[in-house]
């Protein structure tokens, strides 16, 4: 067995590469722009070389001797028949034209100076990190850039332009690369060093490339079309221009052409060298296919999301895993998740056979691939991999023994990791046990949905099996979703009851009396099964149904929704009720308190029962709403109806008295500002007004239960339907744009009344008129923009601050430090607590002080 | 007896944390026994270490996702300030994203200033305060301009009761014209000022030029503070401005420097240092959160206002900021433009030295935080 090895690579370090080292580095040099013959075999010395690697099956590399897939490929080399600038360090060429004698070579800095700098970069790069030399040798080199005398020769100094991207000027005269590279050359050590740069192990001289090298072809594969024929990589194309046009100048120069003509062909050199490593440059027309879309050469490979850095590097894909719809199941743990039988048997778990496992894996290989449960592959201990099936089947389990590993399918209890995107945050990612199930979508407990932000509306998430001990170990330890229940970012429980699980517990711990039979069923079907703290008598009130499930030393004292006092002694609810407030998430005090104090498995166990207790009440009562929910009284729409009508009143006077110049304004703003703002007033009371009445007689409906206790909607909602939509406001404002003067055709100009602006006094039950309906789309359009437009930028904003602080850590003494180790914090947050750890990000001191005294408030 | 208790609770200082101490002691019964009082005290440090961060806790990952998370829900309005129209607050994502990105100039800038004794609660002399404070430009107190073409004059009518409003004469209003425009004569009268030019050569455009020139040419006040709006708050009366102008407002007599702020952070960087622009990113970002009704606890935010300070100086959460200053190159170059931190690093003959989180992914290593932290040996039979 080999040792498994940790941390091969300790460092990689970054430089310039010599022509030299190209050539010393290149399998083959690169003379011919041909790629096949005419037999469609590579040709030698064309970009296609055998020797820089293979891309075709039944091809052996040149090199290295090895077949596809294994063979890495090798890089070739061109010469360049005239050197070319490297677009990519046209800035620092400039740099150092400018800030060097055109003579001598020296820095423009007197020799003093230079030797002051020199050691103080040496020492800044001894105590400093890189990015402050590099602001210190900015700072140095541009106080010389503009001197027009050497201080060593003395020989005065022509001023340098660029023409971009690539041309260089000295006075009005172009210098060649030939020239720039001369100069460059002439450039000492020590003067390297004084610009930033790598003084040892490079040479200015190399930013002008003499020698081209060439990629393997493993690197730009080709593929063949259908037809037969072949279609070459972007890169390819553009290797082969240079080669072309390269060849093309070698036998100009050789055969004596005019210099326009070299000058011409050596310009074209230059295009395609640069566009072959950065086929967007400005200045510059990209090359393009024949098709006119352009080339993707080597920057564009590397660049942007889709490059190689932020898709194949900082990116991974995964076996193992699978993806597909989600539903809800109320009955499974809530640790669970429901998997189907096709993905069970698909998904394998690598077990190792061992003395203790080897009969329990047998059955498994037996049972082979199709029938459940059973296995898929068989892993021998020389590492070869075998498939089972019927013919198979017989073989394997003969010689299976200790050392084989037997790819099994998904049992129940497996640990899994479950996700659904944008992985906003850590809980987007939990570990949940596996339990197999029939059908074909994943199953979740709906009190795990607000973590994941999960519904039901065709979601699909994904789901991946670890593959070591390790891991496994790993993901239950940390991830597992029970561990996850308090959100590190206030505090408080993330999962909590919902919907009809609120409203069940709501109704049983308010009004509902239980006859014994009722009640022991309820809590049979719950999942519990000691019943002995349940009072011993015929009539069982709901609040002693719900104490069943609490632990028998549970003390809590707490505030419902509606601010009533909730109080727990001994396990016993005593006052208040069930509500989202104690048991919702993002609140759940009760849950917290339950959490610090038995843990999280127990929490997740009492979360269950709790959620099941309120749907089993709910589903033997009956709960449900209709439109009868939004009838309402005759006298009721009246009274609805005056207290409009009174505002609209107010709005129409207010409005005569605007035009009639009696408005007094308020101060600070404008006569028709002030309109504004005493119409919008009005109005508001008179919706806030019309929905209290129609809240009042509402008192028993369904809906109203729904709100009060927070699992679904809200007053306000309520009154919508039932009242009054009210006042439509765009960017605070009653709604005024559309045609001149005027919301809607329909109305006249200048119409300032309440129904002209977007005021919808009609509600959803009774219908909209179609200028309302009109009014109501606006301010959905403009919901849903807004949405629309927020989600990129706040995308952006959680990018930038993952990428600038995913390296912050506690570090063993406590302090936040970077992955320099540079300290960011003494004490994380300045007290070293852990939120997830806390109530809400504090201690709570009130609570711990009541403990240990006893005292009751 | 409530000393002795506190002398007690003093004892514990090491172990907890200020605002926990004084919590116990604002909260402490006075009745308690000393024996109770010891059993507090021990359950608190207890509960205060089961609450410590775990080390190689990737807290700021945690950080980001909490601040990056509850993005999505908030909204874009800016909003109008009740009183001036012309007053805005930008609030919502865009002015966290001002805020993270250290933005040198941001969109409405505000100062809060408080006032000292006298004037905090006399509405008249803090309205006169806040008029003096007020940028006031030439172009505002005059009412017409007039050019002649043939005396080659420019004369303008000032509004005389704005004037007295400002304690000002025209005369006054010549001689800081003068101070700042040269080459002219300017001669006053009740209420109209009348320029000619001085030189030989006479020409209409500089007259023109002239008159766009003084229109925008400060005459009192604070330079940058545009508007200004007295506001009660609480029990006293305070002045709102936008536009800020910390450094002098600061300095006059009448403001109560320890509570007058601003919301421009980089201001507050200048004018106060560094610690206290640091201060300001968190009270900043925490009143948008607040203000939009989510819940973020203040350590994550803390963190991320101290890794854009921890250089002793503002920086943004930027490629040019925060993540510039990072050590790895595949760090910087995951982030935004490769290319450019790949081919300074060539120059520079930079190392990675692979100690952070992305260039462990990229290589397929253990990342070095949390359990990629420590080692596990364990001794086979």
């Amino acid at each position: 067995m080999n040792p498994e090895v940790h941390k091969k690579i300790d460092s990689i370090s970054f430089a310039v590469i010599s022509p030299k080292m190209m050539v010393d580095a290149a399998a083959a040099k690169i003379v011919t722009p041909e790629l096949y013959d005419k037999e469609g075999y590579p040709v030698d010395g064309g970009l296609m070389d055998l020797r820089l690697g293979v891309i075709d099956p039944g091809l052996i590399c040149k090199t290295d001797g090895l077949k596809l897939k294994e063979s890495l490929g090798h890089f070739g080399y061109i010469e360049l028949a005239r050197p070319v600038v490297h677009i990519k360090f046209v800035r620092q060429i400039l740099d150092l034209l400018r800030s060097t004698c055109k003579s001598c070579g020296r820095i423009l800095i007197p020799e003093e100076k230079v030797k002051k700098y020199v050691a103080l970069l040496n020492k800044e790069s001894e105590i400093e990190d890189l990015e402050s030399r590099r602001r210190k040798v900015k700072d140095i080199v541009s106080k010389y850039k503009t001197k027009d005398k050497c201080p060593h020769c003395n020989a005065k100094q022509d001023k340098i332009k660029i023409e971009k991207p690539y041309n260089f000027y000295e006075a009005e005269t172009r210098l060649s690369p030939i020239e720039i590279r001369a100069r460059l050359e002439k450039i000492s050590e020590e003067d390297v060093l004084i610009f930033g740069f790598d003084h040892k192990n490079f040479r200015p001289e190399w930013m002008i490339l003499t020698v081209l090298q060439i990629p393997p072809v493993t690197m730009r594969p080709s593929i063949t079309l259908e037809s037969g024929e072949r279609s070459e990589d972007d890169l390819t194309h553009k290797l082969g221009d240079i080669v072309r046009i390269n060849q093309r100048l070698f036998e100009n120069i050789n055969a004596g052409a005019p210099e326009v003509i070299i000058e011409d062909l050596w310009d074209l050199l230059q295009y395609h060298v640069t566009t072959f490593f950065d086929n967007e440059v400005a200045q510059l027309p990209p090359a393009r296919h024949r098709g006119g879309q352009p080339l993707k050469t080597l920057s564009e490979r590397i660049k942007s999301k889709e490059g190689r850095i932020r898709h194949n590097l900082a990116g991974k894909r995964t076996d193992f895993s699978a993806r597909t719809v989600i539903s809800p199941d109320p009955l499974i743990g809530l640790n669970e998740v429901g998997v189907p039988l096709s993905i069970a048997m698909q998904l394998t778990i690598p077990e190792r056979v061992s003395d203790w496992n080897k009969e329990h894996l047998k059955k498994l290989v037996e049972s082979g691939p199709k029938k459940y449960p059973g296995a898929n592959y068989v892993i021998k201990p020389n590492g070869r991999r075998k498939t089972i099936t019927d013919e198979t089947k017989e073989e394997i389990l003969e010689e299976l023994e200790e050392g084989f590993i037997v790819e099994r399918h998904l049992v129940d209890g497996d640990v899994a990791l479950f996700n659904r995107q944008p992985s906003l945050h850590r809980m987007s990612m939990m570990c949940h046990l596996i339990k197999v199930l029939p059908g074909n979508t994943f199953r979740l407990n709906p009190a795990v949905c607000n973590p994941y932000n999960a519904d039901f509306d065709g979601d699909e998430m994904n789901f991946h099996i670890p593959q070591n001990e390790e891991a496994r170990a790993e993901a239950r330890i940390l991830m597992l979703v029970e561990t996850q229940i308090i959100s590190p970012r206030y505090g408080l429980s993330v999962v909590g009851c919902i919907h009809d699980a609120i409203t069940g517990n709501y109704l049983l711990t308010k009004e509902l009396v239980l006859t014994r039979n009722e009640a022991v069923d309820l809590l049979y079907n719950c999942g519990v099964e000691d019943l002995s703290p349940l009072p011993d008598k015929e009539k069982i009130d709901g609040k002693e149904v719900f104490s069943v499930l609490l632990p028998r030393d549970f003390n809590f004292l707490g505030e419902d929704k509606s601010g009533n006092q909730v109080k727990i002694v001994n396990g016993n609810l005593k006052s208040g009720v069930m509500d989202k407030a104690n048991l919702g998430q993002e609140s759940g005090l009760m849950l917290r308190n339950i959490y610090e104090k038995y843990g999280p498995a127990f929490t997740a166990d009492l979360l269950g029962k709790i959620s099941k207790l309120g749907i089993a009440v709910l589903t033997r009562r009956g709960f449900s709403i209709g439109v009868g929910d939004l009838e309402l009284l005759e006298e009721t729409k009246t009274e609805i109806n005056n207290a409009i009508k009174k505002a609209e009143e107010e709005s129409m006077k207010l409005i005569d008295e605007f035009y009639a110049g009696k408005l007094q304004a308020l101060p600070g703003r404008t006569v028709a500002e002030t309109l504004e703002l005493r119409i919008l007033e009005a109005l508001n009371r008179a919706r806030n007004k019309s929905g209290d009445i129609a809240i009042r007689q509402a008192k028993d409906s369904s809906a109203l239960t729904m709100a009060k206790c927070g699992s679904r909607g809200n007053p306000l909602n309520i009154a919508q339907m039932t009242a009054i939509v009210g006042q439509q406001a765009l960017r605070g404002k009653r709604i005024e744009s559309g045609y001149k003067g005027r919301t809607l055709s329909y109305f006249k100009t200048k119409d300032l009344s309440p129904k002209a602006r977007g005021f919808i006094r009609n509600n959803f039950k009774s219908g909209l008129m179609p200028s309302e309906f009109f009014f109501g789309a606006m301010t959905g359009r403009d919901a849903l923009m807004d949405t629309a437009l927020r989600t990129p930028k706040s995308g952006y904003l959680y990018r930038r601050l993952s990428n600038a602080m995913q390296d912050l850590k506690v570090a063993y003494d406590g302090s936040v430090r970077d992955a320099s180790g540079k300290i960011v914090q003494f004490s994380y947050g300045e007290d070293g607590l852990d939120v997830s750890k806390t109530k809400n990000g504090v201690i709570d001191v009130k609570e711990i002080i009541q403990q240990v005294t006893g005292g009751e408030n | 007896m409530k000393n002795d208790h506190e002398k007690a609770v003093e004892e514990y200082a090491g172990q907890l944390s200020l605002s926990v101490l004084q919590e116990v002691k604002e909260q402490l019964p006075a009745s308690i026994s000393k024996a109770d009082l010891t059993k507090v005290m021990d359950t608190l440090v207890a509960a205060h270490g089961t609450a410590k961060v775990n080390p190689g806790e990737c807290v700021g990952l945690v950080s980001a996702q909490s601040i990056g998370e509850p993005g999505t829900q908030m909204t874009l309005n800016t909003f109008h300030f009740a009183g001036v129209s012309e007053m805005n607050v930008t609030t919502g994502l865009p002015r966290i994203i001002e805020i993270f990105d250290a933005r040198k100039d941001i969109k409405t800038p505000m100062m809060e200033i408080f006032l000292k004794e006298p004037y905090h609660s006399d509405i008249d002399r803090l309205k006169k305060f806040a008029a003096k404070i007020k940028e006031t430009t030439f172009g505002e107190l005059a009412s017409e301009y007039s050019l002649n073409i043939f005396d080659q004059v420019l004369k303008v009518t000032v509004n005389r009761s704005l004037l007295a409003d400002y304690d000002l004469s025209t005369k006054d209003l010549v001689k800081v014209i003068k101070a700042k425009v040269k080459g002219f004569n300017a001669e006053s009268s009740d209420d109209e000022i009348t320029f000619s030019k001085s030189g030989k050569t006479q020409e209409l455009k500089d007259l023109y030029n002239l008159k766009e020139k003084i229109k925008e040419l400060k005459i009192a006040g604070m330079k940058g503070v545009k508007q200004v709006l007295p506001v009660k708050r609480g029990e006293e009366y305070i002045v709102l401005t936008s536009g800020t102008n910390l450094k002098d407002i600061l300095a006059l007599p009448e403001v109560d420097g320890t509570r007058t702020s601003t919301n421009d952070i980089y201001e507050i960087f200048e004018v106060l240092g560094v610690e206290a622009a640091r201060e300001a990113i968190i009270r900043e970002v925490f009143k948008v959160i607040e203000a939009q009704g989510l819940n973020i606890d203040v350590r994550h935010i803390m963190l991320v206002a101290d890794i854009m300070c921890a250089t002793g100086e503002v920086k943004g959460v930027t490629r040019y900021g925060v993540v510039k200053e990072k050590a790895s190159v595949l760090a910087r170059a995951s982030f935004e433009t490769p290319i450019k931190h790949l081919i300074n690093a060539a120059l520079e003959g930079e190392v990675d030295h692979l100690t952070s989180v992305v260039e462990n992914v990229m290589i397929n290593q253990p990342v070095p935080v949390g359990t990629g932290l420590p080692g596990l040996i364990t001794k086979m039979k």
